[in-house]
């Protein structure tokens, strides 16, 4: 019998909130994290992003540590991990695994005016994590590209199939810097206005700043849990940049994650999609979920509310999705008007009652990478 | 049931090395970095001019599994990849684009991203399989042959290139092999360590 890995303990710090309630309530709400921001030194004129609010960040962060000593990234992910690790009841032993997904780290470091303070390299935010929480392992850090947050629950769920761990802590994280804006601007990618994924209006992405964090563990009876019952990652091997055209990498993630859970398309009852609102992957998406038969379930994507928080956003919309699963609830998908996808899908347009038993969650990303994961709502509780 | 896992074969690229299952490829004492790429992409006879768009890191990457890839492969080969800077190198170029106000070019911001070089890897051999990009402080032999036996046995992948691509402001630091279930050395952390310190 194959033994259930389960996801649990989860925490969320964005701009809707730095707890699982208070997100929940403002996306049943209707309220955005997008606003318009004036920072030149960010970019040369007004842009929509979803940013952490500095100030609030280190009011609370100031409970734990001196927020001076620490980069924003490692305050927002600190103060994550630190409630996953409070809501998990576990402690931190010589077994424990950490694993830090982002796809920049503390990139704000390489700006002139930055502190003066060497953590450019992702392996030494890593570093600063493992010091705060005395974790024993060297950590994990997965850095591959948008898919890193959902891609890390994968990792996760292997190491411990081979008993490679006790059990896995994850967190995710990324911020908004002139640095990735600069970038989507200079690829003509950024959307003038809040993104709206799937739309016929959409013009481009919309940045965010989150963490988030959970526990991979044997555990089925820890809080907020769900059984991780397939996953896959593929390569579209087809352009470093642009989605494949027939949607390839996704398609062969979607139908591995479901081969891996021994269910059918027909068994899935909830999409929460990659969603970025760029012309090319919605379109990608939307031909891999025709050729995957998945059209006719109802699929949202986060990145209305949260913009895309790259590194950190299939972890944050994973968790998001998974309690939407467990209090059987679809949540709208925001930014959404008129479809403009060339295969229909079923997007999710009012917050509306739905038994859910199977969630799929994708993500794809640079580089040409595909993952899909499929939770199962857990009936052990 | 969890088999005996083999390393079929491995290279080791240094600033003036090529070295692959123990001989010497190509060797240029004279070579700066991170020239010994292109001189051996030249030596090697490539024709995949692409390879002059990619950035040092996603040319390491390329480079050593074009010399691990080039006899015949499986299709459901698997890519992981890791290093300790990330995409530092080339995330500096962007950067200083940014600071001396020019406007930032797409082709150095794509690479900005360390998995970038595993893309490379999949669209030149045609790998449509798991790929996965780690960070480490140092050398992590234990995880790469944890996690590339994790994905043989449990039938994700048939073979796995697996490797560590350092590039940092002086230095190549290169070491890839491919695990499989044939070869000549035993998929072990200490004989991973020992043909990397070779």
């Amino acid at each position: 019998m194959r033994k259930g890995i389960y996801i649990s303990a989860p925490s969320v710090l964005t701009p809707l909130g730095f707890t699982m309630e208070e997100n929940l309530s403002a996306i049943k709400r209707g309220e955005i994290g997008i606003e318009l921001h004036r920072n030149p030194k960010m970019l040369d004129r007004p842009f929509y992003a979803s940013l952490v609010d500095s100030e609030n960040l280190d009011k609370s962060f100031s409970e734990l540590a001196n927020p001076d000593a620490f980069t924003k990234l490692e305050k927002m992910m600190i103060l994550s991990l630190k409630k996953t690790l409070e809501m998990s009841g576990s402690n931190i032993t010589p077994g424990s695994a950490l694993i830090i997904a982002t796809t920049k780290g503390n990139i704000d470091l390489l700006e002139k005016d930055a502190a003066d303070i060497d953590r450019k390299e992702l392996s030494q935010l890593a570093g600063v994590i493992k010091d705060f929480f005395k974790f024993q392992k060297p950590p994990v850090v997965l850095s591959n590209a948008c898919v890193s947050g959902l891609m890390a629950v994968s990792v996760g769920k292997r190491l411990m199939e081979n008993d490679s761990c006790n059990e896995v802590f994850i967190v995710s994280g990324d911020i908004v810097s002139a640095f990735t804006l600069s970038g989507f601007d200079a690829f003509k990618a950024y959307s003038d206005k809040p993104c709206k994924p799937y739309s016929k209006y959409r013009n481009g992405i919309t940045l965010g700043e989150a963490a988030a964090s959970v526990l991979i563990s044997s555990k089925g009876d820890s809080v907020g849990s769900a059984e991780i019952l397939g996953e896959r990652s593929c390569n579209d091997a087809n352009h470093i940049s642009g989605p494949s055209r027939t949607g390839e990498g996704l398609f062969r993630a979607i139908n591995g994650a479901l081969e891996d859970s021994e269910l059918g398309p027909e068994h899935i009852d909830a999409i929460c999609a990659h969603g970025t609102a760029t012309l090319y992957n919605d379109e990608m998406e939307a031909i891999a979920f025709d050729r995957a038969k998945l059209t006719h379930v109802p699929l949202n994507s986060l990145k209305g509310y949260y913009g895309h928080t790259t590194g950190a956003a299939g972890l944050l919309e994973a968790i998001i999705a998974i309690e939407s699963m467990n209090e059987n609830t679809l949540y709208p998908s925001a930014g959404m008007d008129e479809a403009g996808v060339s295969k229909p899908l079923n997007i999710i347009s009012r917050l509306e009652s739905k038994p859910i038993r199977h969630l799929l969650k994708t993500s794809s990303g640079f580089g040409g990478i595909n993952t899909a994961v499929v939770f199962r709502k857990n009936s052990s509780k | 049931m969890k088999e005996n896992l083999k390393i079929q074969s491995y290279c080791r690229i240094t600033n003036n090395s090529i070295v692959v299952n123990g001989q010497s490829v190509f060797e240029n004492k004279a070579a700066v970095f991170p020239e010994i790429l292109k001189l051996a992409y030249r030596q090697l006879n490539l024709n995949y001019p692409k390879f002059f768009k990619m950035d040092t890191l996603s040319r390491l990457a390329f480079l050593s599994a074009e010399l691990l890839l080039k006899g015949s492969h499986n299709s459901n080969t698997a890519i992981v990849l890791s290093n300790r800077s990330g995409s530092l190198d080339t995330d500096l170029k962007h950067q200083q684009t940014i600071d001396s106000g020019d406007y930032p070019s797409p082709s150095i911001f794509v690479y900005t991203l360390p998995n970038i070089g595993t893309g490379e890897i999949a669209i030149r051999h045609k790998l449509r399989s798991e790929n996965a990009f780690f960070v480490f402080e140092e050398f992590n032999a234990e995880f790469l042959q944890d996690y590339s036996s994790i994905l043989i046995n449990s039938a994700k992948s048939e073979q796995v290139l697996c490797g560590w691509v350092e590039v940092d402001n002086h230095n190549i630091d290169g070491f890839m092999f491919l695990a499989g279930k044939q070869g000549e050395y035993d998929l072990d952390t200490n004989i991973i360590e020992k043909l990397y310190k070779a």
